[in-house]
This record gives C-alpha cells, sequence and structure tokens, in this order.
C-alpha cells in the first residue's frame, strides 16, 4: 500500500540536518512518497522507519522467478479483474515428468517439449517448466531426469522429491538454475535452509487457510520471500474460490501471507476435465499450472487462452499499418487490403502466403480493430482506404490496378472505385482460409 | 496474523428467469428451467447466493452450418437434417438441458426456406422434447422478424426463448414475445452501454424484466474472447453493484462460434504443432465456455457432445453452496 508523504514525514528524524541532499526532512518525504528519492540517502533513518517503507513498497503480490537463463517471472498482480488494468505476468505452463518412466522413455519427451513452439497473432506460445516428480525406488532415475532436462532443455525446474537427502543432491544439479521445491507436507526448518542455500523457491501446500498463512509467516520470519502457495481443494469450485479469497486478501487487504503467486498440480485423468480445470486456473489466478501430460492440441488451446487472458485490455494488439511484402512482390503482383488489427493481419498474410503467392499486403489503420469492427466503427470505409494508399504513395511504387478487398467488407467496393480513380476493386473471399482457392480462381492482376 | 475471509456484499441480484412452460403455466414442458437469481460473482458461494446452476442447451438446425465440421457430423450422422429427431438425441444421449433451433435457413442468402417451414420446424421439435427450447434467428431483419412472429404464434404458451433481438430492430419480436408469452434475448455487440440501452428500451415498451436474457456476443478463443470475457465481467459487476438494466442472466454461443474457425478446421498435418482436430475442437470449446462461465454465463449453446459432458460435470462441480473450504 502506498504511503502519502505526510505518513512518511512522520517515520523521518525532523531535524532537518540537509544530508539528504535536500534541506528538509518534509522535502525528502515528498521525494519519496513520488518514488523520486529512496530511503538509503538519509544516513540517519531508523529501524521502524526502514521496515515500514520496505514494507510499503514490496508489490501485494510477490515477483517470483523460477529458472536460469530463460527464467520465467510470475506473481506481482494489482487487480482482481483484467479490465480494471491488466493482468501482468502470464501463468506459467509446467509439464510433469515422472522419475519412474526412466531416461529412455523421458529422453525423446524432454526433446520433444522443448521444440514444440506455436506462432500465433506473431508471438511464440510454449511452454514455461518442468515439473520434475521422484516416483521410483532408486534416486538416480530421478537425478538422471533431472540431468536430462538440464542438457536438452533451457526450461526451469520444479523439483518434487519427499526425500529430503534425495532433494539436496537434486539441488546441487542446478546450481545457478533457480529451480522451485514443490513442497507437499507441512513447513520445516530445514525446508527453507535448503531452499535458502540453493536460490530456490518454495511452494508451500496447505488444507487451510489458516495453515496456509502460518507456514507463509514462518518462511517469511527466516528470510525466505521467493513463495508460491499451492491450497488444496476438494475440486473445481473449491479451487475457484480459494484462488479468488487469496488474490482478494492479498489485494484487497494487505494480508502478507498470502502476497505470493498461486500454484495448481492438476492430476486429471480425462482430458477433457483436465481442459476444463486448467482453463479456470488460468482465467482465475493461478500464477503456475502442472499439466499431467504433454498433448499438442490441449496446450495449443490453454496457450490461446493464456494469451487472450493476458493480453492489456486497454489497447488491442496492433501492427504497424504500412505495405508488407508478401514473399517477393515485384510492381506486377497482386495486391490486397486488410486492418491492422494483429489477429487480423497474422491471418490474412499467412493464408496468402499459404497460397504460393508473391504479393502487397494493404494494411491500414484502423486503430487495431478487425474487419468487420472496423468497418462498423466507420474506420476501414471506401474513403479512409483510399486516403491511406494515396498517402503513402502506393501508387507509385507498384504498377498493378487491382486490389483484393475482405469479402466481409464487400459493402466498401463501390465507395473505394469511386475514391480511388483508375482501380478495380475486387471482393475477396470472406475467411482468410480460402484465399489459397479463391485466388486460384479470380484473375488478380 | 489473523486471517478473516474477505466477503463482499452487493446490493444487486440478477434476475431470475424462467424458460419454458408446464401445462399448468400454459405450456406443453415436462419441466421449466430456471436460470439467474445470483447475488455475487459467478460461483461464488462464500459470499452470496446461486439458486440456480447455469445450464447447456445444444443446437439443432433448419439448415447444417455449411463450416459444421465433419468429425462432428459423426455424432449424428442419421439425424442431421431432421432437427425433431436430432433434438431427441441430445437431450436423451448427450445430455442437452435446453435445445436450441437454428433457423438460419431462412435467411435470404442462405437458404431461403419460408416462414412456414420453419415454423413446422419449431412445432416438431416442441413435440420431440419435453425441455425448454430457444429458437435463434439471423440477422437479416426483414426475414427474421416474419420467421420470429411465426413462430411465437405456433408455439404460443410455451415460453421459448427467443433469439435475438438487437437496438435497431427490436419491437416486432418483442411485441410477438408479449403477446403469446415468451422470453426474449437481447444482444448487443460486446459493449456495456449498448447492452444497457437495449434492456431499457425494451422495458420501456413494458416489456417485463424477468423475460429478458442479455447475450453479450460470444468472441470464440483466440477471436476475441477476451472482449467478451471482460464485458460479461463489467456487466456482472454492475449488475450486483445495484445496475438493474445489467442485471440480467446471461447467454453465450460457444459451438456456433467455436466450430467456424481455423483451428477446429484445419487438419493435424497441415499444422503437425496444433495437434488432433477433434481433440482440438473439444478443447477450444471447453475452453471457450470455461472462461465464459467464470466471467458470468447462464446459459451456453453448445455443439461438440464430449465438450458438453465435461462442461456439465464441472458446471455441478464449481456448484459448492457452502462455506469455507
Ligand atoms: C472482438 C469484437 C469486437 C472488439 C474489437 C476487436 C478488435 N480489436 O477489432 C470490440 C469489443 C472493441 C468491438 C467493438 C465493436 N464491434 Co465488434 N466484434 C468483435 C467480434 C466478436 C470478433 C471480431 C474479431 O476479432 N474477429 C477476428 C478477425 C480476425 O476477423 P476479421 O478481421 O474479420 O478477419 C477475418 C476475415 O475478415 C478475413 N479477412 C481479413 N482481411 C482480409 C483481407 C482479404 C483480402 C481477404 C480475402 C480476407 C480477409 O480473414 C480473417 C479470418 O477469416 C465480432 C463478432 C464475431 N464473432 O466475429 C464483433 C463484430 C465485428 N462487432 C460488431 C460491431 C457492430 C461492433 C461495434 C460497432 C459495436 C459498438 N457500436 O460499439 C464496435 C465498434 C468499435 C468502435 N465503436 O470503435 C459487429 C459488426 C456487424 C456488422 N457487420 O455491421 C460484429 C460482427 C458483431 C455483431 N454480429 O454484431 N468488437
Ligand atoms: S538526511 Fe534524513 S534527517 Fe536529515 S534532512 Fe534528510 S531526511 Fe531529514
Amino acid at each position: 500500500m502506498a504511503l502519502s508523504g505526510l505518513d512518511i514525514f512522520k517515520l523521518l528524524p525532523k531535524t532537518n540536518c540537509g544530508d539528504c541532499g535536500v534541506p528538509t526532512c518534509m522535502a525528502f518525504a515528498m521525494k519519496l512518497a513520488q518514488k523520486k528519492a529512496e530511503l538509503s540517502e538519509c544516513p540517519h533513518a531508523s529501524e521502524e522507519a526502514k521496515a515500514t517503507l520496505g514494507a510499503a513498497s514490496e508489490p501485494p503480490i510477490r515477483l517470483v522467478k523460477i529458472g536460469g537463463q530463460s527464467s520465467l517471472e510470475v506473481g506481482n498482480e494489482t487487480v482482481m479483474f483484467r479490465h480494471e488494468k491488466t493482468f501482468y505476468h502470464p501463468t506459467g505452463i509446467a509439464i510433469e515428468l515422472r522419475a519412474s518412466e526412466g531416461q529412455e522413455k523421458l529422453l525423446p519427451k524432454i526433446k520433444e517439449i522443448e521444440k514444440h513452439k506455436v506462432e500465433r497473432v506473431g508471438e511464440e506460445l510454449k511452454t514455461d517448466l518442468f515439473f520434475v516428480t521422484q516416483d521410483s525406488q532408486d534416486k538416480k532415475d530421478f537425478l538422471g531426469a533431472i540431468n536430462l532436462v538440464k542438457q536438452n532443455s533451457a526450461k526451469g525446474i520444479i523439483l518434487y522429491c519427499q526425500d529430503r537427502a534425495t532433494l539436496k543432491e537434486a539441488l546441487g544439479l542446478l546450481k545457478d538454475d533457480r529451480p522451485a521445491i514443490f513442497l507437499q507436507k507441512e513447513l520445516e526448518d530445514a525446508d527453507i535452509e535448503l531452499a535458502k542455500t540453493n536460490q530456490a523457491s518454495l511452494i508451500l501446500t496447505a488444507e487451510s487457510f489458516e495453515e496456509l498463512a502460518a507456514q507463509t509467516e514462518k518462511a517469511r520470519s527466516a528470510g525466505l520471500n521467493d513463495l508460491l502457495l499451492n491450497l488444496e481443494s476438494k475440486g473445481v469450485g473449491h479451487h475457484l474460490l480459494h484462488n479468488t479469497i487469496l488474490r482478494r486478501s492479498a489485494l484487497k487487504k494487505n494480508f502478507k501471507p498470502f502476497g505470493y503467486p498461486l500454484f495448481s498440480r492438476i492430476q486429471i485423468k480425462d482430458d477433457f476435465e483436465l481442459a476444463a480445470n486448467a482453463s479456470i486456473f488460468l482465467c482465475k489466478y493461478d500464477s503456475v499450472i502442472v499439466l499431467p501430460r504433454y498433448d499438442k492440441a490441449l496446450l495449443y488451446a490453454l496457450f490461446t487462452l493464456r494469451q487472450n487472458i493476458y493480453t492489456d485490455p486497454q489497447k488491442p494488439i496492433q501492427v504497424d499499418p504500412k505495405v508488407y511484402p508478401i514473399g517477393d512482390p515485384t510492381p506486377e503482383s497482386p495486391v490486397f487490403v486488410t486492418t491492422n488489427f494483429s489477429l487480423t493481419y497474422f491471418i490474412v498474410s499467412g493464408e496468402i502466403e499459404n497460397s504460393g503467392l508473391s504479393a502487397h499486403l494493404v494494411v491500414t489503420d484502423t486503430e487495431g480493430q478487425s474487419v468487420l469492427t472496423a468497418w462498423a466503427a466507420g474506420k476501414f470505409v471506401g474513403e479512409k482506404v483510399a486516403k491511406f494508399i494515396k498517402d503513402i504513395k502506393f501508387e507509385q511504387q507498384v504498377k498493378t490496378r487491382k486490389i483484393v478487398i475482405p469479402g466481409f467488407a464487400s459493402q466498401i467496393s463501390g465507395d473505394l472505385e469511386e475514391h480511388l480513380p483508375g482501380w478495380e476493386v475486387i471482393v475477396g473471399c470472406q475467411e482468410a482460409s480460402d484465399i489459397p482457392s479463391f485466388v486460384k480462381k479470380v484473375k488478380l492482376t | 496474523m489473523t486471517f478473516e475471509i474477505p466477503e463482499e456484499t452487493h446490493a444487486g441480484k440478477v434476475m431470475e428467469v424462467t424458460l419454458g412452460a408446464t401445462p399448468d403455466q400454459g405450456g406443453t414442458r415436462s419441466h421449466t428451467v430456471k436460470i439467474g437469481g445470483s447475488t455475487s460473482s459467478p460461483f461464488h458461494f462464500f459470499e452470496g447466493e446461486h439458486p440456480h446452476s447455469p445450464v447447456v442447451a445444444m443446437e439443432v438446425f433448419d439448415q447444417v452450418p455449411a463450416k459444421y465440421p465433419d468429425f462432428l457430423r459423426n455424432y449424428c450422422r442419421d439425424v442431421i437434417d431432421q432437427p425433431a429427431a436430432m433434438a431427441k438425441k441430445c437431450v436423451a444421449e448427450y445430455g442437452a438441458e435446453l435445445i436450441s433451433v437454428r433457423l438460419e435457413g431462412t435467411h435470404p442468402e442462405k437458404g431461403n426456406r419460408s416462414v412456414e417451414e420453419a415454423a413446422e420446424i419449431v412445432k416438431h421439435v416442441l413435440e420431440s422434447v419435453s425441455v425448454p427450447i430457444i429458437v435463434t434467428g439471423h440477422s437479416h431483419f426483414e426475414k427474421n422478424n416474419e420467421v420470429m412472429k411465426k413462430v411465437c404464434e405456433v408455439s404460443a404458451g410455451e415460453n421459448c426463448l427467443i433469439n435475438y433481438v438487437e437496438t435497431d430492430n427490436y419491437k416486432t419480436i418483442a411485441a410477438a414475445c408479449l403477446a403469446y408469452k415468451h422470453t426474449l434475448v437481447a444482444q448487443s455487440p460486446i459493449d456495456v452501454n449498448l447492452a444497457k440501452q437495449l434492456n431499457i428500451l425494451l422495458t420501456e415498451m413494458n416489456f417485463p424484466a424477468e423475460k429478458i436474457v442479455m447475450d453479450p456476443l460470444t468472441g470464440t478463443l483466440g477471436y476475441g474472447l477476451e472482449y467478451t470475457y471482460s464485458i460479461m465481467e463489467r456487466i456482472r459487476n454492475d449488475g450486483l453493484a445495484g445496475d438493474k438494466m445489467l442485471a440480467f442472466p446471461m447467454l453465450i454461443n460457444p459451438g456456433y462460434e467455436t466450430f467456424r474457425v481455423k483451428e477446429t478446421r484445419a487438419a493435424e498435418k497441415d499444422y503437425p504443432e496444433w495437434g488432433d482436430l477433434e481433440a482440438r475442437g473439444i478443447y477450444w470449446e471447453i475452453s471457450t465456455s470455461m472462461s465464459l462461465l467464470v466471467a458470468g454465463a447462464e446459459l451456453l449453446i453448445m455443439y461438440h457432445p464430449q465438450a458438453v459432458d465435461a462442461v456439465k460435470k464441472k458446471i455441478k462441480e464449481m456448484f459448492v453452496p457452502k462455506k469455507g473450504n
């Protein structure tokens, strides 16, 4: 919670000695409130002032990092509803690997997961973490699995191992990798020690709010702050309530013990129920979810949902309005026109590419709106499209005098021809996925 | 530090809406379905009442949509061209709690079927199933008005959910609903103010508030879902805060919107990183449905039987009308 200048002033020595570089304590307090100075610039500040101001500048939900080089950052969220501002740190998706599967089976799996990426709206979507479970008799299986992940992947690792000695060895393999430890039992001092000495974060598990608060208090007072919270739930309904209450306590009540990102390991057998749970957890506040298996179709849906929920609602993702070359267009190549909503642009450019054509794609400025939305809002109309083409002097760059418009915008065709003398407007197909067959049927130049 | 559950109470309440009518209510349904009535955010049982659980409808067609995927046909190949038989199958085998009859084939550019044909189909569906029904039209105002007027008339007293009217076209259909005792869907394009305005227009013509269901317009996963999601949360928050003109139960269309986008149609061989086609389609519909459920949807019109099954199970699991852990 932010403190006012006056609140801060009350905590300062009030001697106006000037050592901080400003003449009075009050002036210094004002600078602190505006975050233009740091408390350490006052050499006389009391311990109490340091503690209070330090806590006040902490975010209500801590930012936690998992992983070495390509680390995942989760937490530091500030609102309950995305429309209130935005959700900042997309949920990390982890895939569970079981040590008992054996290295022979795990190796190709790890390699495939590492390779798996999907492009969507210009973003590269992928999983973030591996969750490695020790479920074999032999600790070599577990350590072996961790080594395999380390050698074949840059993703962060979450360790789940009931035996502390083995866990310690595993942590030894992950010196600079900031792993996370999934603790599915009552927190002990030795766990805190282990996490601290190995720069690991701890995922705390409890069955009630009170127990969970007691555990985080214990870790915090021992100086361990890289925590994630796992409140066990009887079903998806309880999970939703738990997460809501935890997040609300942190954000609205400034209840420090719950000021950490939330975690959930999903263990459902049925594929479709798994998809349902994971979808809810993505929307309602889990910062890390663990999936029990690797399933490309499921991941694509979840990646897309995550991308949707975590985009900034104040500004649609958009691309620069200009002419984009597809393939190697010449002045004689066909010309297509669309809007600068990222989704629209990427779908359309992808389909023109699929058709094998080289072409010019004119992307007009519709303030990031899709074709129909922009048309309904008067931003994708004949006059504006024509003006855009004239303004960028596109007519001097191409010899082609035919232009393909989106089928859903067929209404603008007359208007566009009128404002763009010398051009013939071709009404394209409605869905971009039909572009490859459309271009075979229609003469475009 | 002692912990206390931070409850938030609200002044408002979502309108309770009844769908269908039993014989003693003037219809022929075996039971009615009630939605709405909530006094806190979706599934927030710890701080409010939720007397009715969300429900799942399935859809049948006077004319099968051009993009209806092949894998979906496999579940109803034998009956897909017979809406009444398909309705029966959806209820008996796939657990549909309501049936939506989509009359897109009456659109002048999509088949131009006659008003009488449409009315016949609705009558047959009413005879073949005993659950409440939804009748879903299209955006060609003139034709749709004629179709809906006739549908309202031939199903008089059944309290069908007539889907939908919008700001530029509500009077004729709303009047028919009033005359023949049906409930109405007020659709607006993902906008809180437009939604509110339409509800005000309806109530100003004395349309009963307890007969309005809102459709905030569904963008499916990856195609505008985030807009629908946030508009629904805002509508629900405002409604609970006391704005009566936004406190209506909400309907969404995950089925229709999902099974026309490329992600539910493109083969795995062309997009290997997208995974199995049918599973992908089911996941797509489930993710759309679940996210919009937590945003406030109470009536979902869905397509894939396996998605319907999973979503219904989850609704049950989320319905935990007890406090605490
Ligand atoms: C999300 C959404 C919004 C979002 C905006 C999203 C955005 N950034 O554009 C918000 C909520 C802001 C919005 C607002 C409005 N919306 Co809106 N919105 C939608 C929704 C749900 C999805 C749109 C979308 O993202 N589509 C996906 C993109 C990729 O589609 P696309 O750009 O059309 O591209 C496809 C094709 O056109 C084709 N294509 C594109 N370019 C080209 C080029 C060529 C050459 C070819 C061949 C093909 C091609 O390829 C793409 C894939 O197939 C649709 C309904 C729906 N389910 O589709 C309504 C919809 C588009 N909106 C509509 C309306 C009316 C509005 C508003 C005017 C409402 C209002 N009065 O406030 C406003 C306008 C905004 C304003 N006033 O500033 C109407 C338009 C109706 C019409 N045809 O007149 C729709 C259809 C809903 C409806 N049925 O009423 N909307
Ligand atoms: S250094 Fe500290 S005590 Fe001195 S004026 Fe600045 S704030 Fe006040």
